[in-house]
């Protein structure tokens, strides 16, 4: 330092002592010490300055890239489950679609069943009456016959018992129709002549 | 001097370090942003794939040309540690060292010589001319162009300072009055210079790590 201080007074005033090409060849102690004062400024630079600042350069990237990765896969993983959400409301919508479609059709069968059943029914029951009708009738018709024999054969016996028991108008009647027939026969007889 | 400004660069940033979280507090964000210009805008910018290698050692470059170019406008200190050769001398024979090894280890001593020295896809004759030019730049130049360069600049940026402020003092104590008045003057250009110089001296870090890392990449790189 002081040669140096000394040197560039030197120059300032422009004097002879250190001039020219010496001013570019320094002495070897001074070549020395500035190479030791460099190795020492390095040895601090490439043991402890910079590979601290390149480990947390590398963390720091490490990081960011770990979280960048984080964001990533939690994107990804929302955009699966959103589709998928979205798969199942598109499905549940098909199947809601499906179910009301089902339950129509199922409405329209049971409608035309319960109208077929009822249809049947009616014919049934109208079928029924209608033999029942038959059967009554001919019930009817068998019953009123007898009666119908019972009553004649009564009313024929009122009629014939009463004239059996009254043998003088019988006897007239027998007589009546027995002149009947006579004068009859004697009409004719003598239209016949 | 050089002591001071290394132990100033080192436990400014192993201090950063220390502390250092996932989550950075400001210091550390400085720290990051100082770090992360020479990875992403240099070492990665030229180097692509192969920064990961060559970044301790241009950053260390980096920092410590910019400690020792800034000690150049520090009050007490006033001179660049750079504005002396040795240290930029030492720091071009460590391009030069790693570029040569580098490409060595890569191609072999054959293989890197032939691609140096006999670039491929130029007409034959021409190596008469490119062989001797591409000799000297592989094995004189760079080196001896990055320390020059670095050195020259800081001194003429010293120049420039000293010159300044002795001409405010010389015109203030100037017996003429017109004299005195042409004292701020120098003082005006003084502090102009002394802003130039911070960007002279992050410049010129920029440019000899930027440079190592071209001359590293050509060495290893299959065409150039």
């Amino acid at each position: 330092m002081t040669l140096f201080t000394t040197t560039t007074t030197v120059l300032a005033a422009g004097g002879e002592e250190v001039s020219g090409l010496d001013l570019f060849i320094p002495p070897w102690y001074d070549i020395i010490g500035s190479a030791v004062v460099m190795a020492i400024i390095g040895f601090f630079f490439y043991k402890k300055i910079l590979p601290t600042f390149m480990a947390i350069l590398d963390e720091r990237t490490a990081k960011i890239e770990g979280g960048l990765n984080k964001a990533e896969e939690a994107q990804a993983e929302a955009d699966a489950l959103l589709a998928e959400y979205k798969a199942q409301l598109s499905e549940a919508r098909t199947e809601a679609g499906r179910i009301r479609e089902d339950a129509r059709s199922e409405a329209g069968d049971i409608v035309s069943d319960a109208r077929s059943k009822a249809a049947a029914d009616a014919e049934r029951i109208v079928d029924t009456a209608k033999r029942q009708i038959e059967v009554e009738r001919q019930t009817a018709a068998v019953s009123l016959r007898n009666d119908v024999g019972a009553l004649a054969t009564e009313l024929a016996s009122k009629i014939v018992g009463e004239s059996l028991e009254d043998s003088a108008r019988q006897s007239r009647v027998v007589d009546r129709f027995l002149d009947d027939l006579e004068a009859s026969q004697v009409a004719n007889a003598v239209k016949g002549k | 001097m050089q002591i001071v400004a290394a132990a100033v660069l080192i436990i400014l940033f192993l201090l950063a370090a220390r502390r250092a979280k996932l989550v950075p507090g400001r210091g550390q964000n400085v720290a990051e942003m100082a770090l992360d210009f020479v990875r992403v805008n240099i070492a990665e910018e030229i180097l692509g794939h192969n920064a990961r290698k060559y970044l301790p050692m241009l950053t260390t470059m980096f920092f410590a040309i910019l400690a020792f170019n800034i000690t150049g406008i520090i009050p007490f200190l006033n001179i660049a540690g750079t504005s002396k050769s040795s240290l930029p001398i030492v720091i071009a024979l460590w391009t030069f060292l790693v570029y040569l090894s580098s490409g060595v280890k890569r191609f072999g001593v054959g293989g890197y010589l032939k691609n140096q020295l006999f670039p491929p896809g130029i007409p034959k004759f021409l190596y008469i001319l490119i062989t001797p030019i591409e000799m000297l730049q592989v094995f004189l130049f760079r080196p001896m162009t990055l320390a020059l360069r670095l050195t020259a600049n800081m001194v003429a940026g010293h120049l420039l300072l000293v010159l300044c402020f002795t001409a405010t003092n010389f015109f203030l104590f100037h017996p003429s009055l017109g004299m005195k008045l042409l004292s701020p003057v120098g003082l005006t250009a003084g502090l102009a210079f002394t802003l130039f110089e911070i960007l002279v001296a992050a410049l010129q870090a920029y440019v000899f790590t930027l440079l190592s890392a071209v001359y590293i990449s050509m060495a290893i790189e299959e065409e150039h």
